[in-house]
């Protein structure tokens, strides 16, 4: 199933090699284990996992697999019970919840299955948030790249809607236009079309994988559909907590 | 929340009106008090007692006196020896805008209705206008205080004590001082609205009074005005010391009216704080709820790379909006409902004339209010806000997306 899989065998010098390898995002043997007593769970068992710049991984396996708590570790949402994370040339793993905060806001955008858009403001507001904390741009300038964003996803003539007054698939487009406001290098996204219908699933993939490509993004997404999974450069398998 | 927003609102609203109204009383018994027996009373002379005498040995020059400094060593000398001489010395006192002696007595006044115990006070007209209200406390008498002032059996009599002996201004009345009886007449009838005074206290020419007392000399007390009123402890304190003669101020004497006034202030701040606390309460338990149904939201933001101080901020920015629209709207509806009350009619004698409810206007009411529903609101703001800042958004993207 793996179109090619990456080799784990030089991760140990990873600062110096992702540079030179276009490589935004990189973890070594990740553990994480969920739930306590009993019911504790070893869902993540010694994963090691690398995203270059401008390409489109896909990780796939059945449920429970760990899928998204891999995609939550590499995002820094969540921190691992063991093993290294790089975002660009840092270890962020085990850094102080400001900085993973910090690295967030900088270097990576999410898109979840569900659009999680602040339902009480526009469109436009939604894409200048990410733009907002990272505090780089004018307002006059993040306003414009909002509406530059929000065209390229073709919502450019409802830039002031408010995100109730859109529909499904341009609400996911909106968080695909969110997840790309602060140029981040990695893209992480966990079942960006699992809400959808085959029409938007193939008009937001192909707007993710588009802008990302030509903004030289990596791209990690998590999906149950083979077609998306097959479309993308490269394929990840995972089953019980490791890739096969 | 906009049911929270309400109580902030009613909450610093009655705060303002209730601190108006006890305050406005308060002010206003005071306002009656120092025009009726001035700031400052000057009364009995202080004679040091003599407690300890070391007696001569066979030394020479051993032998000696210690006088007593303290308090408990002096012994006071019923009334004013000598008002002239402490009259002079209180007026170069720069704080004090008027002095009036008073020699006091008690009596028995015989209408041709009835007779009744009275207390009267032998005043110098001019002295005493300057220290008391007593211009403006005329209630009844077409001549009134000219009236009084020409006629030297001219008699000022309470409201109240002239009702019981059914006495209006021209009539006659019979003064009895031991053996001695006098016929006055009526100048006047007077009110000052403290019924304690208004029926006993009948006012009349000071060497009338001496007269009829057969007090040749002396004055029973010293009444002054100030004018910073506030200074009168400090003041009859210095008067005291160098004066030898005892000397109240009024803060002292109407001490246990000032603590009443006092106690229903606070209570009344309590009992409205209450609305306020309940109000916080409220708006706790909405912020609560608003982090219960926005953690999805809150774990997006984090995303994005909000921090937890960011996240916090939104839920104190969010109460101290409500505050700052409660302490608007209150401060509004406090201001208005007071200068409504104020307007009420509402006829009171007693321990002061009224016939409106009386009001004070002051900014600390005002003041107060905000600083207490600022810390009810910030206190129910933080809480919440914390709990959002704690969230972790890793837990919550994957309760929700898996």
């Amino acid at each position: 199933m793996s179109k090619s899989l990456s080799s784990p065998a030089s991760l140990l010098s990873a600062p110096a090699q992702n540079a030179a390898a276009g490589l935004a995002l990189r973890c070594s043997n990740l553990h994480r284990h969920l739930g306590q007593g009993e019911g504790r769970v070893h869902v993540l068992r010694g994963v090691s996992f690398e995203a270059r710049r401008g390409h489109v991984t896909a990780i796939v396996g059945p449920s429970g697999c760990g899928k998204s708590t891999l995609l939550y570790l590499l995002g820094l949402l969540d921190q691992p019970d063991d093993g290294s994370i790089w975002i660009s040339d840092q270890l962020m793993s085990n850094s102080s919840d400001l900085d993973r905060t910090a690295a967030r806001c900088e270097h990576i955008g999410f898109v979840f299955q569900f659009h999680f858009l602040m339902l009480e403001f526009s469109a436009l507001d939604n894409v200048m948030m990410p733009m907002r904390k990272l505090g780089r741009l004018s307002e006059a300038e993040m306003v414009a790249r909002a509406r530059s964003l929000l065209a390229d996803v073709g919502l450019g003539e409802k830039t002031h809607r408010l995100a109730t007054q859109l529909s499904g698939g341009e609400q996911q487009r909106v968080a695909v236009a969110r997840a790309l406001a602060n140029q981040p290098s990695i893209i992480l996204a966990d079942e960006p079309t699992g809400n959808l219908d085959v029409t938007n699933s193939n008009l937001v993939f192909d707007l993710l994988t588009k802008l990302a490509k030509e903004n030289g993004q990596a791209v990690v997404l998590v999906t149950h559909n083979p077609e998306i999974a097959q479309r993308c450069d490269e394929i990840k398998p995972m089953r019980d907590g490791q890739f096969c | 929340m906009l049911m929270s927003l309400a109580g902030i609102v009613f909450g610093i609203g009655f705060f303002i009106v209730t601190q108006a109204q006890t305050s406005g009383f308060e002010q206003f018994f005071i306002r009656t008090i120092l025009g009726t027996n001035g700031a400052i009373r000057i009364e009995d002379k202080i004679q040091s007692t003599i407690f300890a005498i070391a007696a001569a040995g066979h030394d020479a020059d051993a032998s000696k006196f210690e006088v007593a400094a303290d308090r408990a060593g002096r012994k006071y000398i019923e009334g004013v020896e000598d008002p002239a001489l402490i009259t002079d010395a209180l007026r170069k006192f720069r704080n004090v805008s008027g002095v009036s002696a008073v020699v006091q007595g008690s009596v028995i006044a015989d209408s041709t209705f009835k007779n009744d115990a009275a207390k009267i006070y032998g005043i110098n007209l001019e002295d005493h206008l300057a220290v008391s209200d007593l211009g403006s406390q005329i209630v009844r008498g077409a001549g009134g205080l000219e009236d009084f002032r020409t006629t030297p059996q001219g008699l000022l009599v309470g409201k109240v004590l002239a009702d019981r002996l059914q006495l209006s201004p021209g009539d006659s009345l019979i003064l009895q001082a031991g053996t001695e009886q006098r016929r006055y007449r009526v100048s006047a009838l007077y009110e000052t609205g403290v019924s304690d005074i208004d029926r006993v206290r009948i006012y009349m020419h000071l060497g009338e009074a001496r007269s009829l007392l057969k007090k040749t000399s002396g004055a029973s007390f010293i009444q002054v005005t100030l004018f910073d009123r506030d200074r009168a402890p400090q003041d009859a304190a210095k008067m005291e010391q160098v004066l030898r003669h005892g000397a109240k101020g009024w803060q002292e004497r109407e001490k246990t009216w000032l603590e009443v006034f006092r106690a229903l202030r606070v209570s009344s701040a309590l009992t409205v704080s209450t609305i306020i606390l309940i109000s916080g309460l409220g708006m706790f338990n909405t912020l609560a709820m608003i982090v219960i149904e926005k953690t999805k939201e809150i774990a997006i933001l984090r995303s994005m790379g909000y921090t937890r101080s960011d996240i916090s901020r939104i839920f104190i920015w969010l109460g101290a909006i409500v505050l700052v629209m409660g302490t608007v709207g209150g401060w509004i509806m406090g201001a208005g409902v007071t200068y409504g009350v104020s307007k009420l009619p509402i006829r009171i004698r007693g321990i002061f004339s009224a016939d409106s409810f009386q009001v004070y206007w002051s900014i600390w009411h005002y003041v107060v209010a905000t600083l207490t529903a600022a810390v009810v609101v910030m206190t129910a703001a933080v809480i919440p806000a914390r709990r959002a800042a704690r969230l972790e958004p890793g837990d919550i993207i994957r309760g929700t997306s898996q």
